[in-house]
């Protein structure tokens, strides 16, 4: 029962910012946006997910003040040179990216994430410590 | 900004770079502005300046072996590698060397967890290994560790624990060096060693004795330039039962002194986690008065402060405590701190906080249900790496000094008043030090105070103002005994002067060792203030 709870409520947290762009945003994602995506969630979603306590989150939503997506998951207006630039060379605090971090093929698999439809991304990023709350919590109902 | 290696032309660069792609593959070196530009320290107060530091070149070997051969094909042509692990070091230097023209040894690609044992309660991990990794890898073990994390969940256990890093959560797991069990290290001419009983072929201890026979090298690879460290083994906490928090409220300044005394009591003793200690009058800091009267040449008085207390109907100090265990050694021993203190310190109040089983659920991690204010960062209390905590960087970024000082409420009073004072000199930073800072109880043993002044890419002269802080900073406390416990390579030298007892005897027993084993400076020269004679000269 716990595990529902769980989920639910990460679900309402998240719907308040997604819901401005996509509500109906669900399931994995196009076959092909999965390695892009995998990039995401490692390297970008522990500070650009859809949680408006995270610091890039925070960071986009008082610099475009909701005329744009807070969480880059969202957007639909970045261009692959865009986001590789940011990648590589960062901005304000945000540190840039070395290719042992992030390789030049997996930038190229991000960009083809954050440039998709977005009915093609699939379910919002979680991250980590949702993924593990979600587990412990799906493990103490076994 | 493209630099060389000391004593090397273009010519003998690119020969130099040439072996090593033979030796890790061509995709795995980088050289040249464009390719280099991640490789600089992207929180350097001298950013853009002549004393920023640059690397030539990076290159990233994929296993233990291929850092041997590349540290021999540095050794043959006398280039200084700086090794790196992952994450960003913000605040402490970044990825950037101590030399120009170093080439950064890049360990990120070795990433693997090599065990988590959940019986014997320890871990195996190469330098590419995240907290955040880590954490995947205990999850799917059946999550029945808790780590002890920074506050940067993408750090590196070894990188962070080599720079004596720490976390929040039991004492003895908070000291990240300290909660290492073993190492295995590539030595300046290359050869692979394992401390510990590591060293003894065919034993299943390594990650339990951290000795073995005979003297310890380990410390040396800690904020030293001896090796580089290929493996790590850590200690880790078996998953607590339970996770409580409670409240001690403390009325009159001077009771400071027998709160830190009774913490101390309660963290030696093991029964309480990371603590913080924090101030109900911070809410006054807007007044102009109040603010006028805790930052006062001098110091206030503790009748000056203890009268704004009363006035605002507020007690002078307070600490938040947590406990870990199982449920009803938990409650006893938060049974225990409340008569204890309250029983000792007349006014003393305490207020039940939040309690749940461990793990806990994105609601309990996200500490919103406390019947006060709190201080805590729950993720980082309770082991789970984030990101969370970088909403507090302002500007650019920022450096950091931590002096180390008496676990006293008299020395916090006198830090407070002694680098207050000195501070004065920069008003335009933010009062890191006055009447109301409080100390980190971070390391296992260690008090520790903060001063982090921020950055900017775009402003050289609050950069300066940065820079020259730092320097008085360190300067000033040391005059007091307080040092600095971990710094960017641009103070290591300022920081490494202060420890000179006996004439500078440590530094030049340090000096000795790397001459032997490294005296054309291979590894990291001028990492912790440790310079081989090829460059003394």
């Amino acid at each position: 029962m716990r595990y529902f709870v769980t989920a639910l409520g990460l679900a309402a947290g998240l719907a308040g910012i997604a819901a401005a762009q996509d509500g109906s945003r669900s399931g994995p994602g196009a076959p092909e946006l999965q390695e892009g995506k995998a990039v995401y969630a490692h390297w970008c979603a522990p500070c650009h997910a859809a949680d408006p306590g995270l610091a890039g989150t925070l960071a986009l939503q008082n610099k475009y003040e909701g005329s744009l997506p807070a969480a880059l998951e969202d957007r639909t207006d970045l261009q692959p040179a865009v986001i590789s630039y940011f990648v590589r060379n960062g901005v304000a605090w945000m540190a840039p990216f070395r290719p042992t971090e992030i390789s030049d093929a997996e930038l190229e698999q991000l960009n083809a994430y954050l440039t998709a439809p977005l009915e093609q991304r699939g379910a919002h990023t979680q991250l980590l410590a949702q993924e593990m709350v979600r587990k412990s919590a799906a493990g103490g109902d076994q | 900004m493209s630099v060389l290696p000391p004593d090397m032309d273009a010519a003998g660069f690119a020969a130099f770079l040439e072996e090593l792609r033979g030796a890790v593959g061509a995709d795995w070196v980088w050289s040249g502005d464009a390719d280099m530009f991640p490789y600089r320290d992207s929180f350097s107060p001298v950013w853009n300046t002549d004393e920023e530091r640059h690397a030539s070149a990076a290159v990233a070997p994929e296993n233990v072996e291929q850092v041997s051969a590349v540290v021999r094909i540095a050794r043959k042509h006398r280039v200084p590698l700086y090794p790196i692990s992952t994450g960003k070091n913000f605040g402490y230097g970044g990825p950037s060397p101590n030399v120009n023209g170093s080439v950064v040894l890049d360990l990120k690609r070795m990433n693997r967890v090599l065990e988590v044992n959940n019986e014997r309660n320890y871990c195996l991990v190469e330098p590419g290994v995240s907290y955040f990794d880590l954490q995947r890898a205990v999850d799917e073990t059946g999550n029945k560790v808790m780590l002890d994390c920074p506050d940067p969940g993408w750090g590196s256990p070894i990188g962070n624990s080599l720079e004596r890093g720490v976390g929040y959560t039991m004492p003895h797991f908070r000291d990240h060096f300290g909660s290492h069990c073993g190492m295995e290290v590539v030595l300046p001419d290359g050869e692979i060693m394992r401390t510990g009983m590591g060293a003894l072929p065919g034993s299943d201890t390594w990650h339990e004795y951290p000795y073995g026979f005979g003297p310890d090298p380990a410390g040396l690879f800690a904020q030293g330039n001896f090796g580089v460290v290929t493996k790590m083994g850590f200690r880790l906490m078996p998953m607590p039962e339970y996770y409580r928090t409670g409240l001690i409220t403390v009325p009159r300044r001077r009771d400071f002194i027998k709160l830190v005394n009774h913490v101390n009591y309660l963290s030696d003793s093991g029964l309480i986690g990371e603590v913080e200690y924090g101030s109900a009058l911070r809410a006054l800091m807007g007044d102009r008065d109040f603010l006028a009267l805790i930052t006062k040449t001098g110091g206030p008085s503790d009748a000056e402060m203890d009268a704004a207390a009363s006035a605002a109907g507020l007690p002078s100090w307070q600490v938040e405590l947590q406990f870990f265990g199982p449920e009803k050694a938990t409650l006893e021993n938060w049974n225990y701190a409340k008569d204890r203190i309250l029983s000792d310190i007349p006014g003393a109040a305490a207020v039940d906080g939040d309690h749940f089983t461990m793990p806990a659920t994105e609601e309990q991690l996200n500490n919103t249900t406390q019947p006060w204010q709190t201080s805590i960062k729950r993720r980082r209390s309770l082991g789970v790496p984030s990101l969370g905590a970088w909403k507090i960087v302002r500007d650019d970024g920022h450096v950091g000094f931590f002096p180390v000082l008496p676990r006293t409420g008299e020395a916090v009073f006198e830090v407070q008043r002694v680098l207050g004072d000195a501070m004065k000199e920069f008003p335009s930073l933010p009062s890191y030090f006055n009447a109301l800072s409080t100390p980190l109880f971070w390391h296992t043993h260690t008090f520790q105070m903060v001063f982090a002044p921020s950055i900017k890419h775009d402003d050289p002269e609050h950069n300066a103002i940065t820079h020259a802080s730092m320097k008085k900073c360190v300067a000033v406390a040391a005059e007091h005994g307080w040092g600095d416990y971990r710094a960017a390579p641009i103070y290591q030298d300022d920081v490494s002067d202060t420890y000179s007892f006996n004439n500078h005897i440590l530094r030049r027993f340090h000096e000795q060792l790397k001459d032997s084993i490294d005296p054309d400076g291979i590894i990291a020269p001028g990492r912790g203030g440790i310079w081989p004679r090829r460059f003394r000269a």
